[in-house]
């Protein structure tokens, strides 16, 4: 079991790797949006500051929305998705693996670049570690929640939208804590709590997400 | 017992017994709403503070109960279609995301104009007002995937265990805007922080609430008899019932 969870994450991140650019669009377009706003509003430092936590987790909570298809949609359509089902391992484990690898390769990169962003939003240096923390925890469950979202939405046409629509509400805790979190580090404050507040929803959505998958990829593929 | 349930939860055997339902539930739905509504608005005293615009709880504060109500029905109705496969189960959930999105979205609009006069604007970022937004999302989500999904029986199950997922999440999405706006702003105007409400409001508002989930109740079942008989047009008891007419 153990096994089948390792060798299915290699294989997504060797596919995943195989084509770079696909990987590298979801960064490009975090850094992007965020661009933005600086752009659209007078950048003095005390207004990007006062934006910063807000524009970079929702940049961040786009970014992972876009990059959520390859979750599960070329595995639809090339059938080995329907190949994994028939595996004799139990398929929450398998999803697990999947989510796992997605986040290795787009939630962990948004952590990566996350504080070079900050510094553009002229954020202090304590805030830009708890920024780190919050997206180090947020990320995860943006991965594991919008899993539940494509799996239901994977074998409809033009999905995208439909996507969005469905996820978007459910990711509204994280990015309140998370957000908070850093304004609450900017005004010098302790962050614990919302900082705890996202390691239980991390810890919930480790726990149920996979399960609510793996329903759903059964009821994608049942047609 | 069980076969009790599946007589009763046949699509043919309900189409004729919601028929007979339906009057009693409308009909108590008319009398107890314009009833309550005539105790609201003309017998039920002037608010010392907030003067006859509070009048508008008595119908706002029963459209945001049926808001959250409905949506839990539709997820208990959608867990009982995945999980025993009743088919009437998934009609009924199907039915009731409109009604429901309608109240929420009624709930909104009476909320935001109460909060004209008394806030001084239409909108609020208050917590109560944005999960309720929020819930009209859900609604939304719901009924999208719903009509997205070409085969009715997977288009059930997906949007279900949607539902399912949804109420999972009602509680973590309600609690951390709750949270944040406190942790915004501190203490504000929370409409329902009245300490006591008048015996002669109290009266109103309840009989509002029982007519409008009534109100649900008929709606409910108009709805998934339409719903029902749509899903078996090509079934042999919806043609005999055409060839009878």
């Amino acid at each position: 079991m153990l096994k089948a969870f390792y060798y299915l994450m290699l294989r997504d991140m060797r596919l995943a790797l195989r084509s770079r650019h696909e990987l590298a669009n979801p960064l490009i377009f975090f850094v992007l949006v965020t661009t933005l706003f600086p752009l659209a509003v007078m950048p003095t430092p005390e207004r990007l500051q006062e934006m910063a936590p807000g524009v970079i987790w929702v940049a961040a909570l786009l970014s992972v929305l876009l990059s959520l298809d390859r979750l599960f949609k070329q595995d639809y359509e090339d059938g080995s998705l329907d190949q994994l089902m028939l595996s004799p391992n139990p398929l929450v484990i398998l999803v697990l693996a999947k989510v796992c690898a997605h986040w290795l390769l787009t939630g962990l990169p948004l952590v990566i670049i996350a504080p070079l962003l900050g510094v553009l939003m002229a954020l202090e240096p304590e805030s830009l570690t708890v920024l780190i923390y919050s997206l180090l925890l947020g990320t995860p469950v943006l991965s594991l929640v919008g899993a539940i979202g494509v799996s239901l939405t994977v074998a409809v046409n033009r999905g995208g939208v439909l996507l969005s629509l469905i996820v978007l509400p459910l990711y509204i805790p994280v990015l309140i804590f998370g957000a908070n979190a850093i304004d609450v580090a900017s005004a010098g404050m302790s962050v614990r709590g919302q900082l705890f507040f996202l390691g239980a929803v991390l810890v919930l959505a480790l726990s149920l997400a996979p399960l609510a998958t793996a329903v759903a990829l059964r009821i994608t593929a049942s047609r | 017992m069980w076969t009790w349930i599946h007589k009763l939860s046949s699509p043919r055997y309900f189409y004729d017994m919601s028929a007979k339902m339906i009057p009693w539930f409308a009909l108590p739905a008319l009398v107890i709403g314009v009833y309550g509504l005539y105790l609201g608005l003309f017998v039920a005293p002037t608010d010392y503070q907030q003067g006859e615009s509070y009048r508008i709880i008595f119908i706002h504060v029963p459209a945001a109960w049926m808001s959250m109500f409905i949506y839990v029905v539709m997820a208990v109705s959608a867990a009982i279609g995945l999980i025993w496969q009743i088919r009437l189960a998934d009609v009924i959930a199907a039915a009731s995301a409109p009604i429901g999105a309608s109240f929420t979205f009624v709930a909104l609009v009476t909320g935001s104009l109460w909060g004209k006069p008394m806030w001084g604007t239409y909108w609020v970022w208050d917590a109560r007002l944005t999960s309720e937004l929020i819930l009209l999302f859900l609604y939304f989500g719901y009924m999208a995937l719903q009509s997205s999904i070409e085969d009715q029986r997977q288009a059930d199950k997906a949007s279900g265990l949607l539902a399912i997922v949804g109420v999972v999440n009602i509680p973590i999405i309600h609690y951390s805007v709750e949270w944040w706006n406190t942790l915004h702003q501190g203490a504000t105007v929370t409409k329902l922080d009245k300490p006591s409400i008048h015996i002669d409001m109290l009266i109103p508002l309840l009989l509002m609430a029982l007519a409008f989930k009534l109100f649900y109740a008929a709606m409910v079942l108009v709805r998934a008899r339409n719903e029902a008989l749509y899903r078996d047009r090509n079934r042999r008891w919806v043609r005999e019932l055409i060839e009878k007419i």
